[in-house]
């Protein structure tokens, strides 16, 4: 294997910069500019990998992003590494590693190859059909087994290290491929004033015609590649246009909405790229898309159709003519069409020896004239029925074929070859054409689907909208663009072009053989090892639409997303059905065009800056104070106060009971809190809560529920009536964002006539409250001018005032049931403010306490946490909050749905206490809980919401949602764990305090 | 990604914008006088069509305002928006 395989001059590589590179270990040569794939092929490397099912061992095939079986494992261990890359795609540099996949011990003698000689056994679908039974088998065995053998390559162990980007582009024009119709659509947009980009997903512009040296192909008697480069190098030069390097388009949405990606480092060392970014993801918006995408190759479906060494015949031409390569010493050319002569061609021109076989019965068109004029043999009328050689391949037997091509017949020709171009025609890539919505239309002539209408503004021009002949290319191109844009200056009229035509063309989409289809092997999906035999056999089972037979078969579901096969999977279908392939419709195509890695996908949006985090004004003085944080949604709330080496449960046993034996401070500053004003903001909170609001003082406090117009509790808080026609409405922490816009969808569409005016000033304000028999005389200390007696100053009421000048209103409201202020003042105030009530309480031992104290503080007193003790389901009767819900008023948001039968059910899930039968257990949040654990299948009744161990009670507490729970006080009932089943008697849900003693202690 | 023209700040990119569901769906005022089937049927049935739908937006991250959409929903085409309360217009 030590030749060189790289015998041709090339200008497209830079000769003078060669690169080392390891594969499987080995270090090999190339050039810079060289893929991964043109280096290998140049050290006469074919096997790349194994298949996917099978195990067999694969080559490389194409020269492009449709490549199905070149795909590697980049990097070695570690943090670098990445799996599924296409060797065809990935350029060298300086120490690059790569590897094989899906193969042990090695890509040479891999074990799994074994599953090709029991291939017979293991038919499409068998996975769903064998192991069905016995179900037990399922977690020990099968699953466990089935999973590791699936996946192709490894997933990388740590955290990426690279720096990914997102940016935006805006452009008139965007042009998707830098072939010759998408440089001349380029050149045409720029010259008419077009802010024009193009994106090409290779490392230099050209497309196929770049490296077309044939002089069959000519544009104003230039080799059309001569006359292709002057262009490139004129359009380098034009103002309005930026032209985007190895940049793939992902995904095309409406509205021109495109997503592209670009390399911006895969290209280079690892030195080299330290500290840049990798890639680079353009989320695009184009007043008007190009699609230039070109088309693909097809293969040819025949037995053995996969062995390393047989490729794509244009891909074989790319090979020899760009990168200098010779795919092999002892060619054949097996085709359907004229395309592959031009491979045939090229190769006798080098000096390489080759044999075309044609399943055609002759062709009139110049190139093959050419081809014949150099002495090239081709054997009309004959298609393969086999091939040998397993690592690479070494022969291949012809026959010739049936008079209406359905058979083989005669003698069997054995030819010897080290390299297979196949070539079954063009399949237009359409891709990015139907994501954007595009609908297709169905050629017959040369049975290729076509774009046909799309809404948004954008046309698609050259080989992938069918146009596969140079003048037509060329031609249409231009007329297109012209219109497309309302172009009026256009230097391209006059262009003379002359290239051979496509004359007789035949395909046959499964190839004929003296074998039963069941005895051979005709690939289709190449990654996934799907033949021809298990389409038919999906059609046999009862499978009818391409979607499903795609699903069963798992053709097209590759990383290459069935790219070369699945023309031939529908081409088969519609033939073994008697169905019209214009009739069958295509699988859908769905972004992204080629994978991506998550790093692009994210960008910038790792680790801290994954979320926006919103702090208290407070934070810093909880983090002095080793406070252990909670989110709740984007907030860092204080969880609870660690002190001496406690743990959570000992620090909020501490905390709870400070904060009822002396006093205790909370940051509430998360609290949403909305200000409403207007003249009917009275009228406003009357519909929106379930309780009265009307007859509310000014200075007063009330708590309010508020539903869903389903009758389920929504949210709750308390607001404040600051002024006549002005309030404070606080709601949850998580809530506080819908509420607003709830609200404000309300009075904008249903009640437009309320003079009501909401703003959002949860940020604006910095929450302290103080709880506990000593929080008046902290309150004291803090505001020495206020009159705190009881009479002036009740619980559910408010007052401003000021502290060093600084306005702030304090609100005598409770959720712990001790007598307890909230004291709220500007954000930027907000830490002097903690620190001054800090000082203020150190004689009382102010302890300050977090959220998990704050809730079971909470729990003692029997109060809900929307969202905790509810869950969408719970409507304030559920809750035992009958009180809450207004007999007198006519409407509010959900009150009619409380009327429904369902909701006025009496066995609905009611909240309820429970208490465990030993004081000392706690129960666990979430655990089920049912009456009769003997009765199978169990019924479940409810499930716990909230749990504590309550040190004021000295015993476990939870609350629970049960089934008809109002009726099943005093119950005993059933907690059942995994290791073990508590005992509960249902309770009353107010554990503390039930006569409210203590808020005005 | 759609672009969405608000009717009060003008063309913005979709990601601005919340959907509401079907427009033109109007709160019951006397909801007590209506039998569980007559209210149920304003809470809970919503069309799902295939084609010309007309349906509610808000400029969420933006001027915060509800308006109303006609919408193909076969092709995402949007034929034209107009403020709440305002009569649909014809296309």
């Amino acid at each position: 294997m030590s030749e060189n395989f790289r015998s041709i001059e090339t200008k497209f590589l830079d000769k003078t910069n060669r690169i080392s590179f390891k594969y499987n270990g080995k270090k090999y040569y190339g050039y810079k500019g060289d893929t991964l794939a043109s280096a290998l092929l140049s050290n006469g490397v074919h096997l790349i990998g194994r298949s996917f099912k099978y195990h067999r061992p694969r080559g490389i095939m194409t020269c492009g992003s449709e490549e199905p079986n070149a795909i590697v494992q980049i990097g070695g261990n570690g943090s670098f590494t990445e799996p599924n890359v296409r060797a065809t795609e990935q350029e060298i540099y300086e120490g690059l590693e790569a590897s094989s996949q899906n193969c042990w011990p090695s890509v040479e003698f891999d074990i799994g190859g074994i599953n090709n000689l029991i291939s017979p056994v293991i038919p499409a679908g068998f996975y769903y059909k064998t192991f069905m039974w016995p179900k037990k088998l399922w977690y020990s065995l099968y699953e466990p087994a089935i999973r590791l053998s699936a996946g192709l390559g490894k997933s990388p162990t740590q955290p990426d290290p690279e720096l990914y980007d997102h940016n935006h582009l805006h452009c008139d024009v965007l042009i998707v491929g830098g072939g010759i119709s998408g440089i001349i659509a380029a050149s045409i947009s720029a010259d008419n004033g077009n802010n024009t980009v193009l994106i090409d997903d290779k490392n230099s512009l050209g497309g196929s015609t770049i490296y077309q040296n044939d002089e069959n192909f000519k544009i104003n008697d230039e080799i059309s590649s001569t006359w292709l480069d002057k262009k490139i190098k004129e359009l380098k030069k034009k103002q309005n246009l930026t032209i985007k390097h190895r940049t793939s388009v992902a995904a095309f949405h409406g509205y021109n909405y495109l997503l592209a990606r670009e390399s911006l480092a895969d290209h280079k060392s690892l030195d080299e790229r330290l500290n840049k970014l990798r890639q680079r993801l353009w989320k695009i918006r184009a007043k008007k898309v190009i699609l230039a995408t070109g088309a693909i190759e097809r293969p040819l479906i025949f037995n053995n159709n996969d062995r390393p060494g047989v490729m794509l015949a244009n891909s074989v031409k790319k090979y020899i003519d760009f990168f200098g390569v010779k795919c092999g010493n002892k060619n054949i050319i097996f085709t359907n069409n004229d395309s592959a002569y031009e491979t045939a061609i090229s190769l006798n021109k080098k000096g390489i020896e080759v044999v075309v076989i044609d399943i055609r019965k002759n062709s009139s068109s110049t190139l093959v004239q050419t081809t014949k004029d150099a002495g090239i043999k081709i054997y009309w009328n004959h298609a393969i029925v086999n091939t040998s050689g397993y690592r690479r391949i070494k022969s291949i037997q012809i026959m010739e074929m049936s008079e209406d091509g359905t058979n083989v017949v005669g003698k069997k020709t054995s030819l010897l070859c080290d390299s297979l171009s196949i070539s079954g025609g063009w399949t237009p890539m359409v891709h990015l054409f139907t994501q954007s919505g595009g609908k297709l239309k169905f050629r017959d002539a040369d049975q290729v689907f076509l774009p046909n209408t799309v809404i948004s503004d954008q046309i698609s021009i050259g080989s992938c909208n069918g146009d596969f002949e140079l003048d037509d290319v060329i031609k249409n191109t231009i007329s297109e663009c012209k219109n497309f844009l309302s172009a009026s200056v256009i230097d391209y009229d006059l262009l003379k072009v002359s290239c051979p035509k496509q004359k007789e063309s035949k395909n046959i989409w499964l190839l004929p053989n003296n074998k039963p289809l069941g005895k051979t092997k005709p690939f289709l999906d190449f990654q996934n090892d799907s033949t021809a035999k298990d389409i038919k056999l999906a059609m046999r089972e009862g499978f009818k639409s391409i979607e499903h037979v795609k699903r069963y078969t798992t053709t097209g579901m590759g990383t290459d997303q069935g790219k070369l096969a699945n023309m031939h999977a529908l081409g088969i279908i519609s033939e073994t059905a008697g169905v019209k392939m214009g009739s069958l419709g295509t699988t859908t195509f769905r972004p992204p065009y080629t994978p991506l890695t998550f790093g692009t996908i994210v960008g910038r949006n790792v680790g801290t800056f994954f979320d926006i985090t919103r702090k208290t004004p407070m934070h810093d003085w909880h983090k002095d104070h080793k406070a252990q944080f909670e989110n709740v949604g984007q907030w860092k709330r204080a969880w609870y106060y660690p002190k001496d080496g406690e743990n959570m449960y000992q620090a909020v046993q501490r905390e709870s009971k400070a904060a009822r034996e002396s006093a205790g401070i909370l940051d509430a500053s998360t609290l949403g809190k909305i200000d409403i004003k207007g003249t009917d903001a009275s009228e406003f909170l009357n519909r929106v809560y379930t309780n009265a609001w009307s007859k509310l003082g000014i200075s007063k406090c009330r708590y309010g529920l508020m539903l869903n117009e389903d009758g389920m509790v929504y949210d709750d808080g308390v607001t404040t009536r600051l002024g006549e026609n002005h309030y404070l409405m606080t709601t949850t922490t998580g809530g506080a964002a819908n509420v607003l816009s709830k609200l404000e969808d309300y009075l904008q569409t249903e009640w437009p006539e309320l003079d009501v005016w909401l703003t959002s000033v949860t940020d604006h304000f910095a929450t302290a409250s103080i709880c506990g028999p000593n929080s008046k005389n902290i309150l004291k200390k803090l505001f020495p001018n206020l009159d705190f007696n009881d009479e002036n100053f009740p619980h559910m009421s408010f007052k401003n005032a000021e502290m060093d000048g600084i306005n702030c209103r304090i609100m005598r409201i409770s959720f712990t049931g001790e007598h307890s202020y909230e004291i709220n003042i500007e954000s930027k105030y907000g830490k002097s403010l903690w620190e001054k009530c800090m000082d203020a309480g150190k004689e009382f031992n102010i302890t300050p306490y977090g959220t998990e104290t704050m809730h079971l503080l909470r729990a003692e007193k029997g109060f809900i946490i929307v969202g905790q003790d509810t869950d969408g389901t719970m409507t304030p009767i559920d809750l035992q909050m009958d009180w809450i819900v207004s007999k007198k008023k006519y409407d509010f948001i959900g009150k009619r749905s409380l009327y429904r039968s369902d909701t006025m059910r009496e066995d609905r899930k009611q909240l309820v206490g429970l208490l465990t039968d030993n004081p000392k257990e706690i129960l666990e949040e979430g655990a089920q809980i049912v009456k009769n654990e003997k009765k199978q299948p169990i019924e479940m009744l409810g499930h716990v919401t909230s749990s504590y161990f309550s040190p004021n009670l000295n015993k476990s507490i939870a609350l629970a949602v049960v089934k008809n729970g109002k009726k099943l006080k005093g119950q005993k009932l059933l907690v059942p764990m995994k290791d073990k089943t508590i005992n509960v008697t249902v309770s009353d849900f107010i554990f503390f305090d039930s006569k409210n003693e203590r808020l005005n202690a | 990604m759609f672009i969405i023209n608000c009717p009060f700040c003008g063309e913005r990119d979709q990601s601005e914008f919340s959907a509401g569901g079907e427009a033109h769906i109007v709160r019951p005022k006397q909801p007590t006088e209506l039998s569980d089937d007559e209210w149920a049927d304003f809470l809970f049935m919503r069309k799902n069509i295939k084609g010309i739908q007309f349906e509610r937006w808000n400029h969420a991250h933006g001027c915060r305002k509800w308006f109303n959409v006609i919408r193909d929903t076969s092709n995402d085409k949007i034929h034209a928006v107009y403020k709440m309360g305002e009569k649909p217009p014809s296309i």
